[in-house]
């Protein structure tokens, strides 16, 4: 842990040195912007995700950089604060001059970035996961839209017989919008809504909630909390006596490193849906993990949104390659149906309407904090960022542009 | 379950979240009251105590491990407060509202610090198996009522710590000396009590106080280098509302706070009850400026 910490002081100062020495692009470099929270309450997640965006970019440089070009990481802290994010976006972009910038977890920090990005015409890798219901032109989508991850949970319940179901979130707008798609399939597929709660990102009380969900008796609990909030919720439950295996909880922000740092035994025997798992087989997978903890440590692991963003520096690279420029509107451009069938987490491409197509499963947690998979889409899903039922009549088509 | 039994549950709930208020806020309580010092740091005391129970717990494993991290998170607390008190809050006595910046500065570098030590990811405290159980009523009027035995022990040490600070002010020499800087300085000074000592103790014991708190918290919660942040506001408002110095207060304050919160929750979510809670404590200032209990204080009239 310590040596990680060193070694990122050490990336930084680098960075910046480089940065003051030279311009961008001007000789053999090119700088692109990393933009995590390095602090406060998301930095549980956006430590891990920024450390596989850098592995990437480490990477790619070993390999001789892009159009004979090295890649310059430029790191800032977005501190779990959406008008830090937007202002670091603008310094990245205005004063580094960056080609583009991967980054952002919280769709409070994507929302905020938004109209920099638009109006600097910068181009963002967002890889989290998220409620849809959004389709900007400056923005590239790796994370699942709703039809790739909430609603495969819903329908692998439904398979599972589960009938009544309890929401609760983070008070928020991806759980807000997440919860509001649900309950549409919930009513419209027969189910039964036995409680809906939300609580303010990072808190700590679930009393209240427990004892909720204790008069209510909910089949499963769909649980769309981010972030430290997790481990009060569960450590609340498991007080009452409500552990996982006695009432199912399915979450969607809770992943192999979230699991690790709140303690496997806490939550052993809970589910949570994602479009990639540490525990997927494949040889490319195995040697995107072994390189991983290679750099950062045997004890690391990975998750989702870490592969996201780390294919996302990938697909960045390619469509570069393709479009032969940084410059982000031919990045764009290129990397839509730019197929990357030998992915981290398999067969994937940009859809036109800039969100990634991939495959859903549905993992269960061992006592050794790894998933195993009990479910997965028949092909990879399409991704849909207006869900029909919840709102018709909006759609989502492919953006000529910039 | 039934209605009367959700509804206890609930009045059960915001006793115990009372009593960890009461544990975060009474060092501020005391501290101001004496000394007009508003520690910004405190909520990194809670921090502080989290941490220790967390090495303790790891040095001392097994059921009595959070036994034995209570007194040595209320050791190192009290020994980081005394610390503070002597470097930097006394060397500013003179300029109050200056202490605020300095001690905020110091909270920015007790939260750095734990995340250049313990990472930024947290670390975690598993409750010992004996505090695995429940108490459940499974007939009566109260059927379906479900008592956590995490929040019997909360209970059981936010009473012993109340217990024994009422005592250490009220039946001891010590108390007897704060009870009278308390209320008016010079003279007590001139009484000759060592009003630099007793200021000294008395942020100490407030600091340590904060850091049982944080052994608290460890079982309900993360133990995060910012776990102090989502305790110092609500910490401030049953200072505010308490009164500012006063121990019954606090402690009313405290009921009042976690109670309100607890009962609003059956009707509304988390979110707005918060913003219910504070709309309760502003009319409750607007009529009641001076707090439950007033405490008379030269250094308040100032």
């Amino acid at each position: 842990m310590a040596l990680k910490h060193i070694g990122l002081a050490a990336a930084l100062l680098a960075s910046t040195m480089l940065g003051t020495v030279r311009p961008a692009s001007a000789d053999g470099t090119v700088k692109v912007g990393v933009l995590q929270s390095l602090s406060g309450t998301m930095a549980i997640s956006e430590v891990p995700l920024q450390d596989a965006e850098l592995l990437a970019i480490e990477e790619i440089n070993a390999k001789g950089g892009l159009l004979g070009k090295q890649i310059t990481p430029v790191i800032e802290d977005g501190a779990s604060d959406p008008s830090t994010f937007a202002q670091k976006a603008t310094k990245l972009i205005e004063e580094d001059k960056v080609v583009t910038v991967f980054g952002g977890w919280t769709s409070s920090s994507r929302k905020a970035m938004l109209p920099v990005f638009q109006r600097l015409h910068g181009l963002l890798w967002y890889p989290v996961q998220f409620e849809g219901n959004e389709c900007s032109p400056n923005i590239m989508y790796s994370g699942a839209q709703p039809n790739q991850q909430a609603l495969p949970a819903l329908t692998w319940a439904e398979q599972k017989g589960y009938k009544k179901v309890f929401l609760l979130g983070s008070d928020y707008v991806y759980p807000r919008t997440a919860n509001l798609i649900l309950k549409k399939h919930i009513a419209h597929d027969g189910l039964t809504l036995s409680g809906e709660e939300y609580v303010p990102l990072g808190g700590t009380d679930f009393s209240s909630i427990v004892a909720e969900i204790q008069q209510s008796k909910p089949d499963i609990i769909i649980n769309t909390l981010n972030g430290d909030s997790n481990v009060s919720f569960f450590k609340q439950m498991a007080a009452a006596g409500l552990t996982p295996d006695k009432l199912p909880v399915m979450s969607f922000s809770i992943a192999e490193p979230e699991a690790q740092a709140m303690g496997p035994s806490l939550l052993a025997g809970s589910y949570t849906s994602w479009n990639y798992f540490e525990s997927l087989p494949s040889p490319t997978n195995a040697g995107f993990v072994a390189a991983y903890k290679a750099k950062y440590g045997a004890n690391s692991v990975v998750d989702d949104p870490m592969v996201h963003g780390y294919i996302d520096v990938y697909e960045w690279g390619a469509a570069v390659k393709k479009a032969g420029s940084f410059d982000p509107e031919k990045v764009r451009n290129a990397a839509i149906a730019l197929g990357y069938s030998d992915s981290p987490l398999g067969d994937i491409k940009f859809a036109p309407n800039q969100s990634l197509v991939q495959t859903g499963y549905i993992g269960e947690l061992q006592p050794d904090g790894q998933f195993k998979i009990v479910w997965s889409s028949p092909k990879p899903i399409e991704p849909v960022p207006y869900d029909p039922l919840t709102f018709p009549g909006k759609s989502c088509s492919a953006h000529t542009t910039f | 379950m039934q209605e009367s039994a959700f509804l206890v549950g609930q009045v059960f709930n915001g006793i115990s979240v009372a009593s960890l208020f009461v544990l975060a806020a009474l060092g501020l309580a005391l501290s101001f009251g004496l000394m007009r010092v508003i520690n910004m740091a405190h909520g990194e005391m809670l921090m502080l105590g989290g941490y220790l129970a967390y090495l303790t717990i790891s040095i001392v494993p097994g059921p009595l491990g959070i036994i034995v991290a209570l007194p040595v998170a209320f050791a190192g607390a009290a020994l980081l407060g005394a610390v503070l008190e002597f470097t930097v809050i006394h060397r500013l006595s003179a300029r109050p509202l200056d202490t605020l910046l300095a001690t905020w500065g110091v909270s920015l570098v007790l939260q750095q610090a734990a995340r250049n030590l313990f990472g930024a990811i947290g670390v975690q405290v598993v409750a010992p198996s004996w505090l695995n159980h429940t108490v459940s009523l499974s007939s009566g009027p109260l059927e379906g009522l479900t008592l956590p035995y995490t929040r019997l022990f909360i209970l059981l040490v936010a009473g012993l710590v109340l217990g024994a600070i009422a005592l250490l002010l009220n039946k001891t020499r010590l108390g007897l000396y704060v009870r009278a800087v308390n209320q008016d300085r010079p003279v007590a000074a001139a009484m000759g009590v060592n009003a630099r000592l007793v200021d000294l103790l008395v942020f100490s014991l407030g600091t340590g106080v904060a850091g049982l708190a944080g052994v608290i918290l460890a079982l309900l919660g993360p133990v995060t280098p910012t776990v102090g942040q989502s305790y110092i506001v609500p910490a401030f408002l049953v200072v505010i509302l308490g009164g500012l110095g006063s121990l019954v207060g606090t402690t009313i304050a405290s009921l009042m706070v976690g109670l309100f919160t607890a009962l609003i929750e059956i009707f509304v979510d988390v979110s707005v009850a918060q913003v219910l809670l504070l709309v309760f404590v502003i009319i409750f200032i607007q009529f009641r400026p001076q707090g439950v209990i007033t405490v008379r204080s030269r250094a308040l009239e100032g």
